[in-house]
């Protein structure tokens, strides 16, 4: 077997893992969380009896521990278990599957996650390849300075002035964001490229600094100043001699980023109202909805880990020691 | 353009570097001429200006360094005067430079063949396939095994030595007129650096071009160059034909280049072992690096550990100081023996055996002053605190031959012998019976190298310690032990007294070992060469 393969099974078992470790890490903060939905839905106003009969119906009556193997084992099965809204305690119930209240939201979510990082992805690595290339230049300063810019606003200001920008003062996109699973593709991304244009301006910056620093930093290695002794020119050292030995730290920060833009977008989605996956888990903790909020957590955790090992195998594909082993 | 041609002049050369907000001179004013095929040793300790005015022989200056005045000129052209466009396109073609470290020099990411002949390729010297047939001619030339696979390998899946004669063909490949060679061979051990010797001067005749040869070793510069320049502090010291050099250096400074070569020891009385290993097997993981290894060690002695790299000299060191317990065998001191473990040591046994090692920089807290990295050792082994362990720190600070000054020193503003001595200090400081010191002057220059050793060798007469000295460099084993031992591959190849061990007949391995060391003989390569080919 080629030792990238064994490495490559090896990280995707400490992916599982450390999945579990989360799931045990959600569970428990979830267990912490004050009142739970028995209260809540019921109100202050509900007897002892009454609660303690709906927890009941619901499950929460359980020890913690049962409750965890219950939901891991489901989980493993495929079963994300069922939503509690819906339910009331008049013992009507009208609720449904976790993962088919999810999945539209999931696929709103990656959409705009995919489409910010076509657009931003490549724009960080041309501009941070060029700062590399002219540092110190006055296009390493602008470039520099501006993605620092948008990156030291809140997003919601930067959502804002976008706003202002481009629906108010020059009407160019739609302010709300509002898409459903009918809206066709095209109205899809014009409907979302607003949001998007905010998280690629959220995003950039990190991307673009760790790839210029990664690639500086190799400017100082023997093997640069004997490329330049060799006669290459300024393009051919970064692009042919620094470059190929950057990727690992540029996709350990890409991966980073992309992984935040599944996770962390619920303030651009709120602004926008597009209904992406972070408004329905801070909506689910609101109304102590926890088997979605736990399936909310688990699904950014595999994201996370997912784009890391995706990261780790980058890393070693594109160095050779461990491609080509002695 | 006849043979005997000026190739390069450089006239009243002046280059300054900027360090501490301000620019100092490197080079003061040097004149170095170079006909067509001639190869010029240049020689100095670090910071002589040796490996600047190399550089600068390209037109060439590293970054935080100018040239302030002065001509270079190179087959009639100014290359001081060139734009950085303009002598790029001397670079890689007319001139090239082999670096001193080519494991570092070489860019992970391409496979040897592609960095050979990159510049022979970009400057249209020859097209692709041509360039790459004739870089095995040249593997070959260079008896590289296996010529016409190895440039598919990747630098990392190569030998040292061979990826500096991988390094010279790539400086041959588009045939320049001159190249640089700084310090190629310093990284190499001596039985490595005789082959990668023999390959440079053969390709270099071969092919009649000129070459600036950097080192420090004057030995090895006799055998590459036809004349030799001595450099100190930015200023040339004296030049002279490689023989005459050799045969009557005319200034002092040059004669003192060799000193370490001319220390002596004065033979010791004959006392029992202290440290004696018995038998000991050691293993990283499931690579096994020590074999039966059995060494003996007098009190009050120094023995000297020599062999190449991968010989299992340092890992003795980690067997015998409890850092890797062997898996088999003993450690018996002053009559005892050892636990194997370190952590099953008790706090006395490990005061008796201190360690110094090669790299003073790393083996120092960088954020730590003098006074604490020398008081913690007198703090944690001996329980001295307060006013008595700043008088202490004090004491061993004159024992090193330091003052007072330098007690709230950090290690950055020391200079090399000096760190070499806070680290001798910090040792002495647990006043143990047994001192390792792990290539303790390999990295520093002749002169330096030679204070620290006759400071240890003080030392050892007036506290009467045992040292065992690491070291690949024959010339400082000769200067400074009373008994040797020669390892390689794992194995104690011999142990007696030094004038035993050097004197023949060897086993084969010290014979190898002992004939690879150059000699001050500008006809010892060719003559060592001729010798084993008959052989």
């Amino acid at each position: 077997m080629h030792p990238i393969v064994a490495t490559v099974i090896q990280r995707l078992f400490l992916g599982i893992a450390t999945l579990f470790v989360v799931s045990i890490i959600i569970f428990s903060s979830i267990e912490m969380l004050p009142g739970d939905f028995g209260q809540a839905v019921l109100g202050q106003a509900a007897t002892e009896e009454t609660v303690a009969a709906f927890r009941k119906e619901l499950g929460l009556d359980k020890p913690a521990y049962i409750r965890y193997f219950d939901w891991v084992a489901g989980v493993i099965q495929g079963d994300l278990g069922t939503s509690f809204s819906g339910r009331a305690a008049s013992g009507v119930d009208r609720s449904r599957p976790v993962a088919e209240l999810i999945a539209p939201r999931l696929w709103n979510t990656l959409f705009l996650a995919g489409m910010t990082a076509i657009i931003a992805v490549p724009l960080a690595l041309f501009l941070g390849i060029t700062a590399a290339l002219y540092r110190n230049t006055y296009y390493d300063k602008i470039v520099s300075a501006s993605t620092l810019t948008t990156i030291s606003f809140p997003e919601f200001f930067v959502a804002y002035i976008l706003i202002l920008l481009l629906t108010a003062l020059w009407p160019v996109f739609p302010s709300l964001a509002n898409i459903d699973v009918s809206t066709p593709l095209g109205e899809r991304i014009y409907r979302s490229a607003l949001p998007a244009l905010t998280l690629t301006l959220v995003i950039v910056a990190h991307m673009m600094r760790m790839t210029r620093a990664a690639i500086i930093n190799l400017l100082a290695n023997p093997y640069i100043q004997m490329a330049r002794l060799s006669g290459a020119t300024q393009r051919e050292v970064i692009l042919k001699h620094a470059l190929p030995n950057a990727w690992a730290p540029i996709a350990t920060v890409i991966a980073f980023n992309l992984a935040y833009l599944v996770v962390g977008v619920v303030v651009v989605e709120v602004v926008f109202v597009y209904p992406g996956v972070g408004q329905l888990m801070v909506d689910s903790v609101t109304s102590r909805d926890i088997p979605v909020v736990q399936a909310c957590a688990l699904i950014f955790a595999i994201t996370y880990i997912f784009l890391n090992l995706l990261a780790d195998i980058i890393g070693i594909i594109t160095n050779p020691r461990l491609l080509h082993p002695k | 353009m006849s043979k005997n041609d000026i190739l390069l002049d450089i006239k009243n050369l002046k280059i300054e570097g900027f360090s501490d907000e301000k620019w100092h001179p490197i080079v003061k004013g040097v004149d170095l001429t170079l006909r067509r095929g001639q190869i010029m040793g240049l020689i100095g300790e670090s910071g002589a200006g040796k490996s600047t005015l190399g550089l600068a022989a390209m037109g060439y200056t590293q970054p935080g360094c100018r040239i302030t005045s002065g001509e270079i000129m190179f087959d009639g052209v100014d290359l001081a005067k060139l734009s950085e466009g303009k002598k790029r396109e001397y670079w890689g073609n007319r001139i090239t430079y082999v670096a001193q470290s080519a494991a570092a020099s070489f860019n992970p990411a391409h496979r040897l063949i592609d960095q050979t002949t990159a510049s022979t390729i970009r400057f249209g010297i020859k097209p692709e396939t041509e360039a790459k047939a004739d870089a095995v001619t040249l593997y070959d030339a260079l008896n590289l095994p296996n010529p016409n696979m190895i440039g598919n390998r990747y630098p990392h899946q190569v030998s040292g030595g061979q990826l500096q004669r991988v390094m010279t063909a790539m400086a041959m490949s588009p045939r320049p007129d001159l190249i640089v060679f700084d310090e190629p061979t310093t990284a190499l051990d001596v039985t490595t650096q005789v082959e990668v010797l023999t390959a440079m001067r053969k390709v270099v005749e071969e092919f009649n071009t000129a070459a600036i040869y950097i080192t420090h070793d004057l030995a090895v510069v006799a055998q590459m160059a036809d004349f030799i320049k001595v450099l100190r502090h930015g200023n040339e010291v004296e030049e002279a034909p490689t023989r005459d050099m050799l045969s009557a250096p005319k200034e002092d400074y040059t004669k003192s280049l060799w000193s370490v070569r001319a220390l002596e020891k004065d033979p010791i009385k004959e006392q029992a072992p202290i440290l004696e290993i018995k038998n000991i097997d050691a293993s990283y993981s499931k690579v096994k690096v020590l074999n039966d290894v059995n060494i003996s060690v007098p009190r009050g002695s120094t023995v000297a550990v020599v062999g190449e790299s991968g010989s299992g000299k340092s890992t003795t060191a980690r067997v015998i100081t409890g850092l890797l317990p062997p898996m088999t065998g003993s450690i018996e001191f002053d009559g005892s023996t050892l636990p194997n473990k370190l952590e099953d040591r008790t706090k006395e046994q490990k005061r008796r055996i201190q360690m110094i090692y090669q790299m003073a920089d790393t083996a120092m807290n960088p954020r730590q002053t003098v006074r604490e990295i020398i008081g913690r050792p007198l703090e944690f082994y001996l329980g001295l605190s307060g006013a008595a362990r700043e008088k202490r720190v004090v004491e061993l600070l004159k024992m090193i031959e330091l003052d007072e000054r330098f007690i709230d020193r950090l290690p950055s503003e020391l200079s090399g012998g000096q760190k070499q001595r806070i680290c001798i200090a910090r040792a002495l400081a647990a006043e143990p019976d047994f001192i390792i010191c792990d290539e303790v002057t390999s990295a520093l220059d002749q002169i330096v190298q030679e204070g620290i050793l006759k400071l240890l060798m003080r030392l050892q007469k007036e506290l009467n310690l045992t040292y065992l000295f690491i070291t690949h460099d024959i010339s400082t084993v000769k200067a400074i032990s009373d008994q040797v031992v020669v390892m390689n591959l794992g194995q104690v190849v011999e142990q007696g007294k030094k004038d035993d061990v050097f004197s023949p007949p060897h086993p084969e391995y010290t014979e190898l070992l002992l004939s690879s060391v150059p000699e001050m003989d500008p006809d010892w390569l060719t003559n060592l060469n001729k010798v084993r080919q008959a052989s």
